[in-house]
Parts: C-alpha cells; sequence; structure tokens
C-alpha cells in the first residue's frame, strides 16, 4: 500500500513519460550501479530494467549491508554469542548469514542467547534489563544504519550502563565507490546513489569522490518514478558529457545531510580500514568506536581474532556484490542455494542480489 | 532496511513520535532529528526518524514532471500539470 509521498511517485503516466524520455535521449551504452539494497530490491520489484532501452544496463553493487558483511565478521559476532553470560542483540537479517562454520540461527538453536531486535535503543532497553548479562549489539549498516546505533551508545552512557556494548561492523559507502571504480576490469559509467545514505551525509559528501572520478552520478529515492528520473538524469550527463552529482531526490536529501545525525556519528565513531565481504579490505570505509567510548565497544571489552575466512565453498557472493557475475552464473543459484536453503550472504538478505532475482526474477525482463 | 515510505508524526513525547505507516501506530526516536512536529513526514531508519520530508522540494519536482509528461503529450497523471 502506498501513502502520500509515495503514490505520487507510482503514477503510470509519469513513469511512462520518464521511459521514453530515457529512451529518447540514450544514444550510447551506459553501465550504471546501485549501491543500494533498497534501490536493487524496488528495481526488481518494480520492472524498471524492462522500461529501459538496451543501451542501458543496471548493475547490482556492494548495497546490501548484510551482504558486505565478512564472513570473519560473522565468526566474531558467532564467538561472541558462544561467551556465557552474554546476549547479542541484533537486526533479524543478519541471523541466517553463514560465517565460516556456523550462523548465529543455528548457535541460537543450540542454546546461545541471540535476541532480534528493530532498533538499537531496543537493545539498551534489554540490558538495563538484564543487569547481570552482557547485552552485545551487532552494528552493521552504512551511514543511514550507523547514526542509530552511536546514538544508542550515547543512551547507555547517559543511563549509566556497563552492560552494554557494540561490535562495530558498519561500513561508508563513498570509499566504497572509490574503490570499486578503481578495480580495473570492472566498467562502471555512472553511478545511482543511495538514497537513505544520502540522508545522513548529503549530497556534498560525495564530491571528493566525484571530483576524481568525473563519473555521472545522481543521487534516487525509492519508488520507479525516483529511479527512472535518476537514470534519465544519468544518461542527459553522460550524453552531454556534464557529469555531475545531481540531487533527484530533493524532497529527503539535503545538500549538508542531517547535521544530527553527523554529529552523533562522529561523536561515537572514527573511520577505520574495512573488510567487505568480496571485495577486500578497503581503507577508511569502515567505523571504529573512539576511545572516549572504549567502554561500550566490544571488541575492547571481548578481545577476538578476526582471522580473515574463506566465503563459503562454490558461493560467488564476491563477484555478485560487485556485478562481475549476475546470479544465474552462479553454479549453486537456485539449485544448492535458494532463499529457504541459502548457502550465501546474497540469498539471505532480503535486499541481497541473488534473493531479488530469485523473488522477481520472472516478473522483470531482461534481468 | 530502509522503509521507503515516509510515514506522518501523529504524537511527540520526550524526544519520541509515535507514527503512522500507512494506518499502523508505530514508535520511533526523535534523537537524529531536529526540530520535529506533529504533522511532519518523515523518513524512518531502524527505529529512528533520520530525515524530514520537504514539501516544496515535493510539489516542485512533481509539477516538473507533469509538466514535461504533458509536453510530452502523455496524458497528465492524478492532477492537472501546474499550470506557473
Ligand atoms: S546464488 Fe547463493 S551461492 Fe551463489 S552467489 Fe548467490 S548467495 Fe552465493
Amino acid at each position: 500500500m502506498a501513502t502520500r509521498h509515495s503514490a505520487e511517485y507510482r503514477d503510470r503516466h509519469l513513469v511512462q513519460e520518464l521511459s521514453s524520455r530515457i529512451r529518447r535521449l540514450s544514444r550510447r551504452p551506459l553501465r550504471i550501479m546501485e549501491v543500494c539494497g533498497t534501490h536493487t530490491v524496488s528495481i526488481f520489484r518494480h520492472g524498471i530494467r524492462s522500461l529501459l532501452p538496451e543501451t542501458i544496463t543496471l548493475l547490482s553493487g556492494p548495497g546490501c549491508p548484510v551482504c558486505v558483511t565478512d564472513t570473519a565478521e560473522i565468526d566474531a559476532a558467532i564467538e561472541l554469542a558462544r561467551r556465557p553470560g552474554v546476549v547479542i542483540a541484533t537486526f533479524g537479517d543478519l541471523l541466517r548469514v553463514p560465517g565460516s562454520r556456523s550462523s548465529l540461527e543455528r548457535e541460537r538453536a543450540a542454546g546461545c542467547e541471540v535476541r532480534i531486535v528493530y532498533s538499537a535503543l531496543d537493545a539498551v532497553a534489554l540490558a538495563r534489563q538484564t543487569p547481570g548479562r552482557e547485552v552485545v549489539f551487532l552494528g552493521i549498516g552504512f551511514e543511514t544504519t550507523a547514526p542509530t546505533v552511536a546514538a544508542a551508545v550515547l543512551a547507555a552512557r547517559q543511563a549509566g550502563l556497563g552492560n552494554f556494548s557494540v561490535l562495530c561492523l558498519h561500513k561508508t559507502v563513498p570509499p566504497a565507490l572509490a574503490a570499486l571504480t578503481a578495480a580495473g576490469d570492472l566498467r562502471i559509467d555512472a553511478f545511482l546513489l543511495p538514497g537513505h545514505v544520502s540522508v545522513v551525509i548529503g549530497r556534498r559528501a560525495y564530491l571528493p569522490f566525484f571530483e576524481r572520478t568525473r563519473l555521472p552520478c545522481a543521487i534516487a529515492g525509492f519508488e520507479p518514478v525516483d529511479i527512472l528520473q535518476a537514470v534519465a538524469a544519468l544518461v542527459a550527463q553522460a550524453e552531454t558529457e556534464r557529469p555531475q552529482v545531481e540531487n533527484v531526490y530533493r524532497r529527503a536529501v539535503a545538500e549538508e545531510g542531517n547535521p544530527a545525525a553527523q554529529r552523533v556519528l562522529a561523536a561515537v565513531f572514527e573511520p577505520a580500514d574495512a573488510r567487505w565481504r568480496g571485495i577486500g579490505v578497503i581503507p577508511a570505509s569502515g567505523l571504529e568506536i573512539r576511545e572516549a567510548y572504549a567502554a561500550f565497544d566490544a571488541s575492547r571489552r571481548f578481545p577476538l581474532e578476526l582471522a580473515p575466512a574463506p566465503e563459503p565453498r562454490g558461493c560467488s557472493c564476491g563477484e555478485i556484490l560487485t556485478a562481475r557475475k549476475t546470479p544465474p552464473e552462479c553454479p549453486l543459484y537456485g539449485i544448492r542455494c535458494t532463499p529457504s536453503d541459502p548457502v550465501g550472504p546474497c540469498m539471505v538478505s532480503s535486499e541481497g542480489t541473488c534473493a531479488a532475482y530469485f523473488r522477481y526474477h520472472d516478473a522483470s525482463a531482461g534481468g | 532496511m530502509c522503509l521507503a515510505i515516509p510515514s506522518r508524526i501523529v504524537e511527540i513525547k520526550d524526544r519520541m513520535a509515535v507514527i503512522d505507516v500507512d494506518g499502523v501506530r508505530r514508535e520511533c526516536s526523535l534523537l537524529l532529528l531536529e526540530d520535529a512536529a506533529v504533522g511532519d513526514w518523515v523518513i524512518v531508519h531502524a527505529g529512528f526518524a533520520i530525515s524530514r520530508i520537504d514539501e516544496e522540494a515535493a510539489r516542485e519536482t512533481l509539477s516538473l514532471l507533469r509538466e514535461a509528461a504533458a509536453l510530452a503529450g502523455g496524458a497528465p497523471g492524478g492532477e492537472p500539470p501546474a499550470g506557473e
């Protein structure tokens, strides 16, 4: 069901008009990468590819926060879950993601305490209610989620809680864009920039990346009209050879982003190198908890070895996340790997490319 | 993880808001959004309001799109194209 501010952006006439505008404008081949799981799902759900001319290829990049969580990071969460007295609090979609030998779901079935929460503040409330237990919240997600986790850390400090900590696995988008464009074999001509990451960081945050690459960029919302409007903008930029960082999601994204969220994020976290599943270490693409909040940092309180771990056997998630392969090119896709029995994270998360492809492929021509 | 559809704030108490998501009432924190008010449309992520919908920008975008659609000869959607 759509409401105001979403129904208008599903208007069929506008969708058709934008689709024909793109067909009129587009001459040269354009490979556009989206780096947002919600975009990936929306593109499949609304059959966006079938509305685009053959010149345009939409590539799904590493935009699903669960999918880019490294196997070793899942292993660390599992090791924490096994410690006596520890309660893991996490967003639900992390539960079934495979580590190198187990998953949080399996650990829970084996008796570990793993609680699903809707918000990081729920984990703080859980810590307050269970003073004898150590509540460890798994902090995953991009700049959209990181401020909510930072706010929870501030709330825990204010409440004087000694039994709440965060395993900080957050990642940030602009450094990943730079790493993707630096990979020589990946031809990306333009970026569809994530809507809600941009809500927090603002259009301005992409400018240093843009100045280096001069690739067409457009910040897009999630409705069909939003996505097509962004594609039309990217096509126009490419055809006229006037690239820019265009904000076509102006109703939600401000030039400077959300200053309150940025302040909270920067108070608690600082940039750090991070390992992305399937990509490897990207400099300064992650966040770690500042020294001042060390008491709330699970990796300081419970020292863990983060040994690099291989991806599940046969899983091509690494190539999927960097658009080097499409899901049907993975030998396990649909055979050994399905949403009800997933092998890799891209099939686990509803925002994963393999899961979206599996669920919507028949409805979306051209995949 | 993103709830793509905006919700409307119906009540505010202690930096917590009650929001209406398509007829369903939920709570969200206002710790990350300055100056939120009852009646605002907000984007909520993982239990926090993270952005307020700029109504003027929304209207502008739509009227430009509808104008373009009308010029292209397509039947205008919902409302007539804005005439300014
Ligand atoms: S289909 Fe399954 S095994 Fe293959 S890449 Fe996707 S998630 Fe991994």
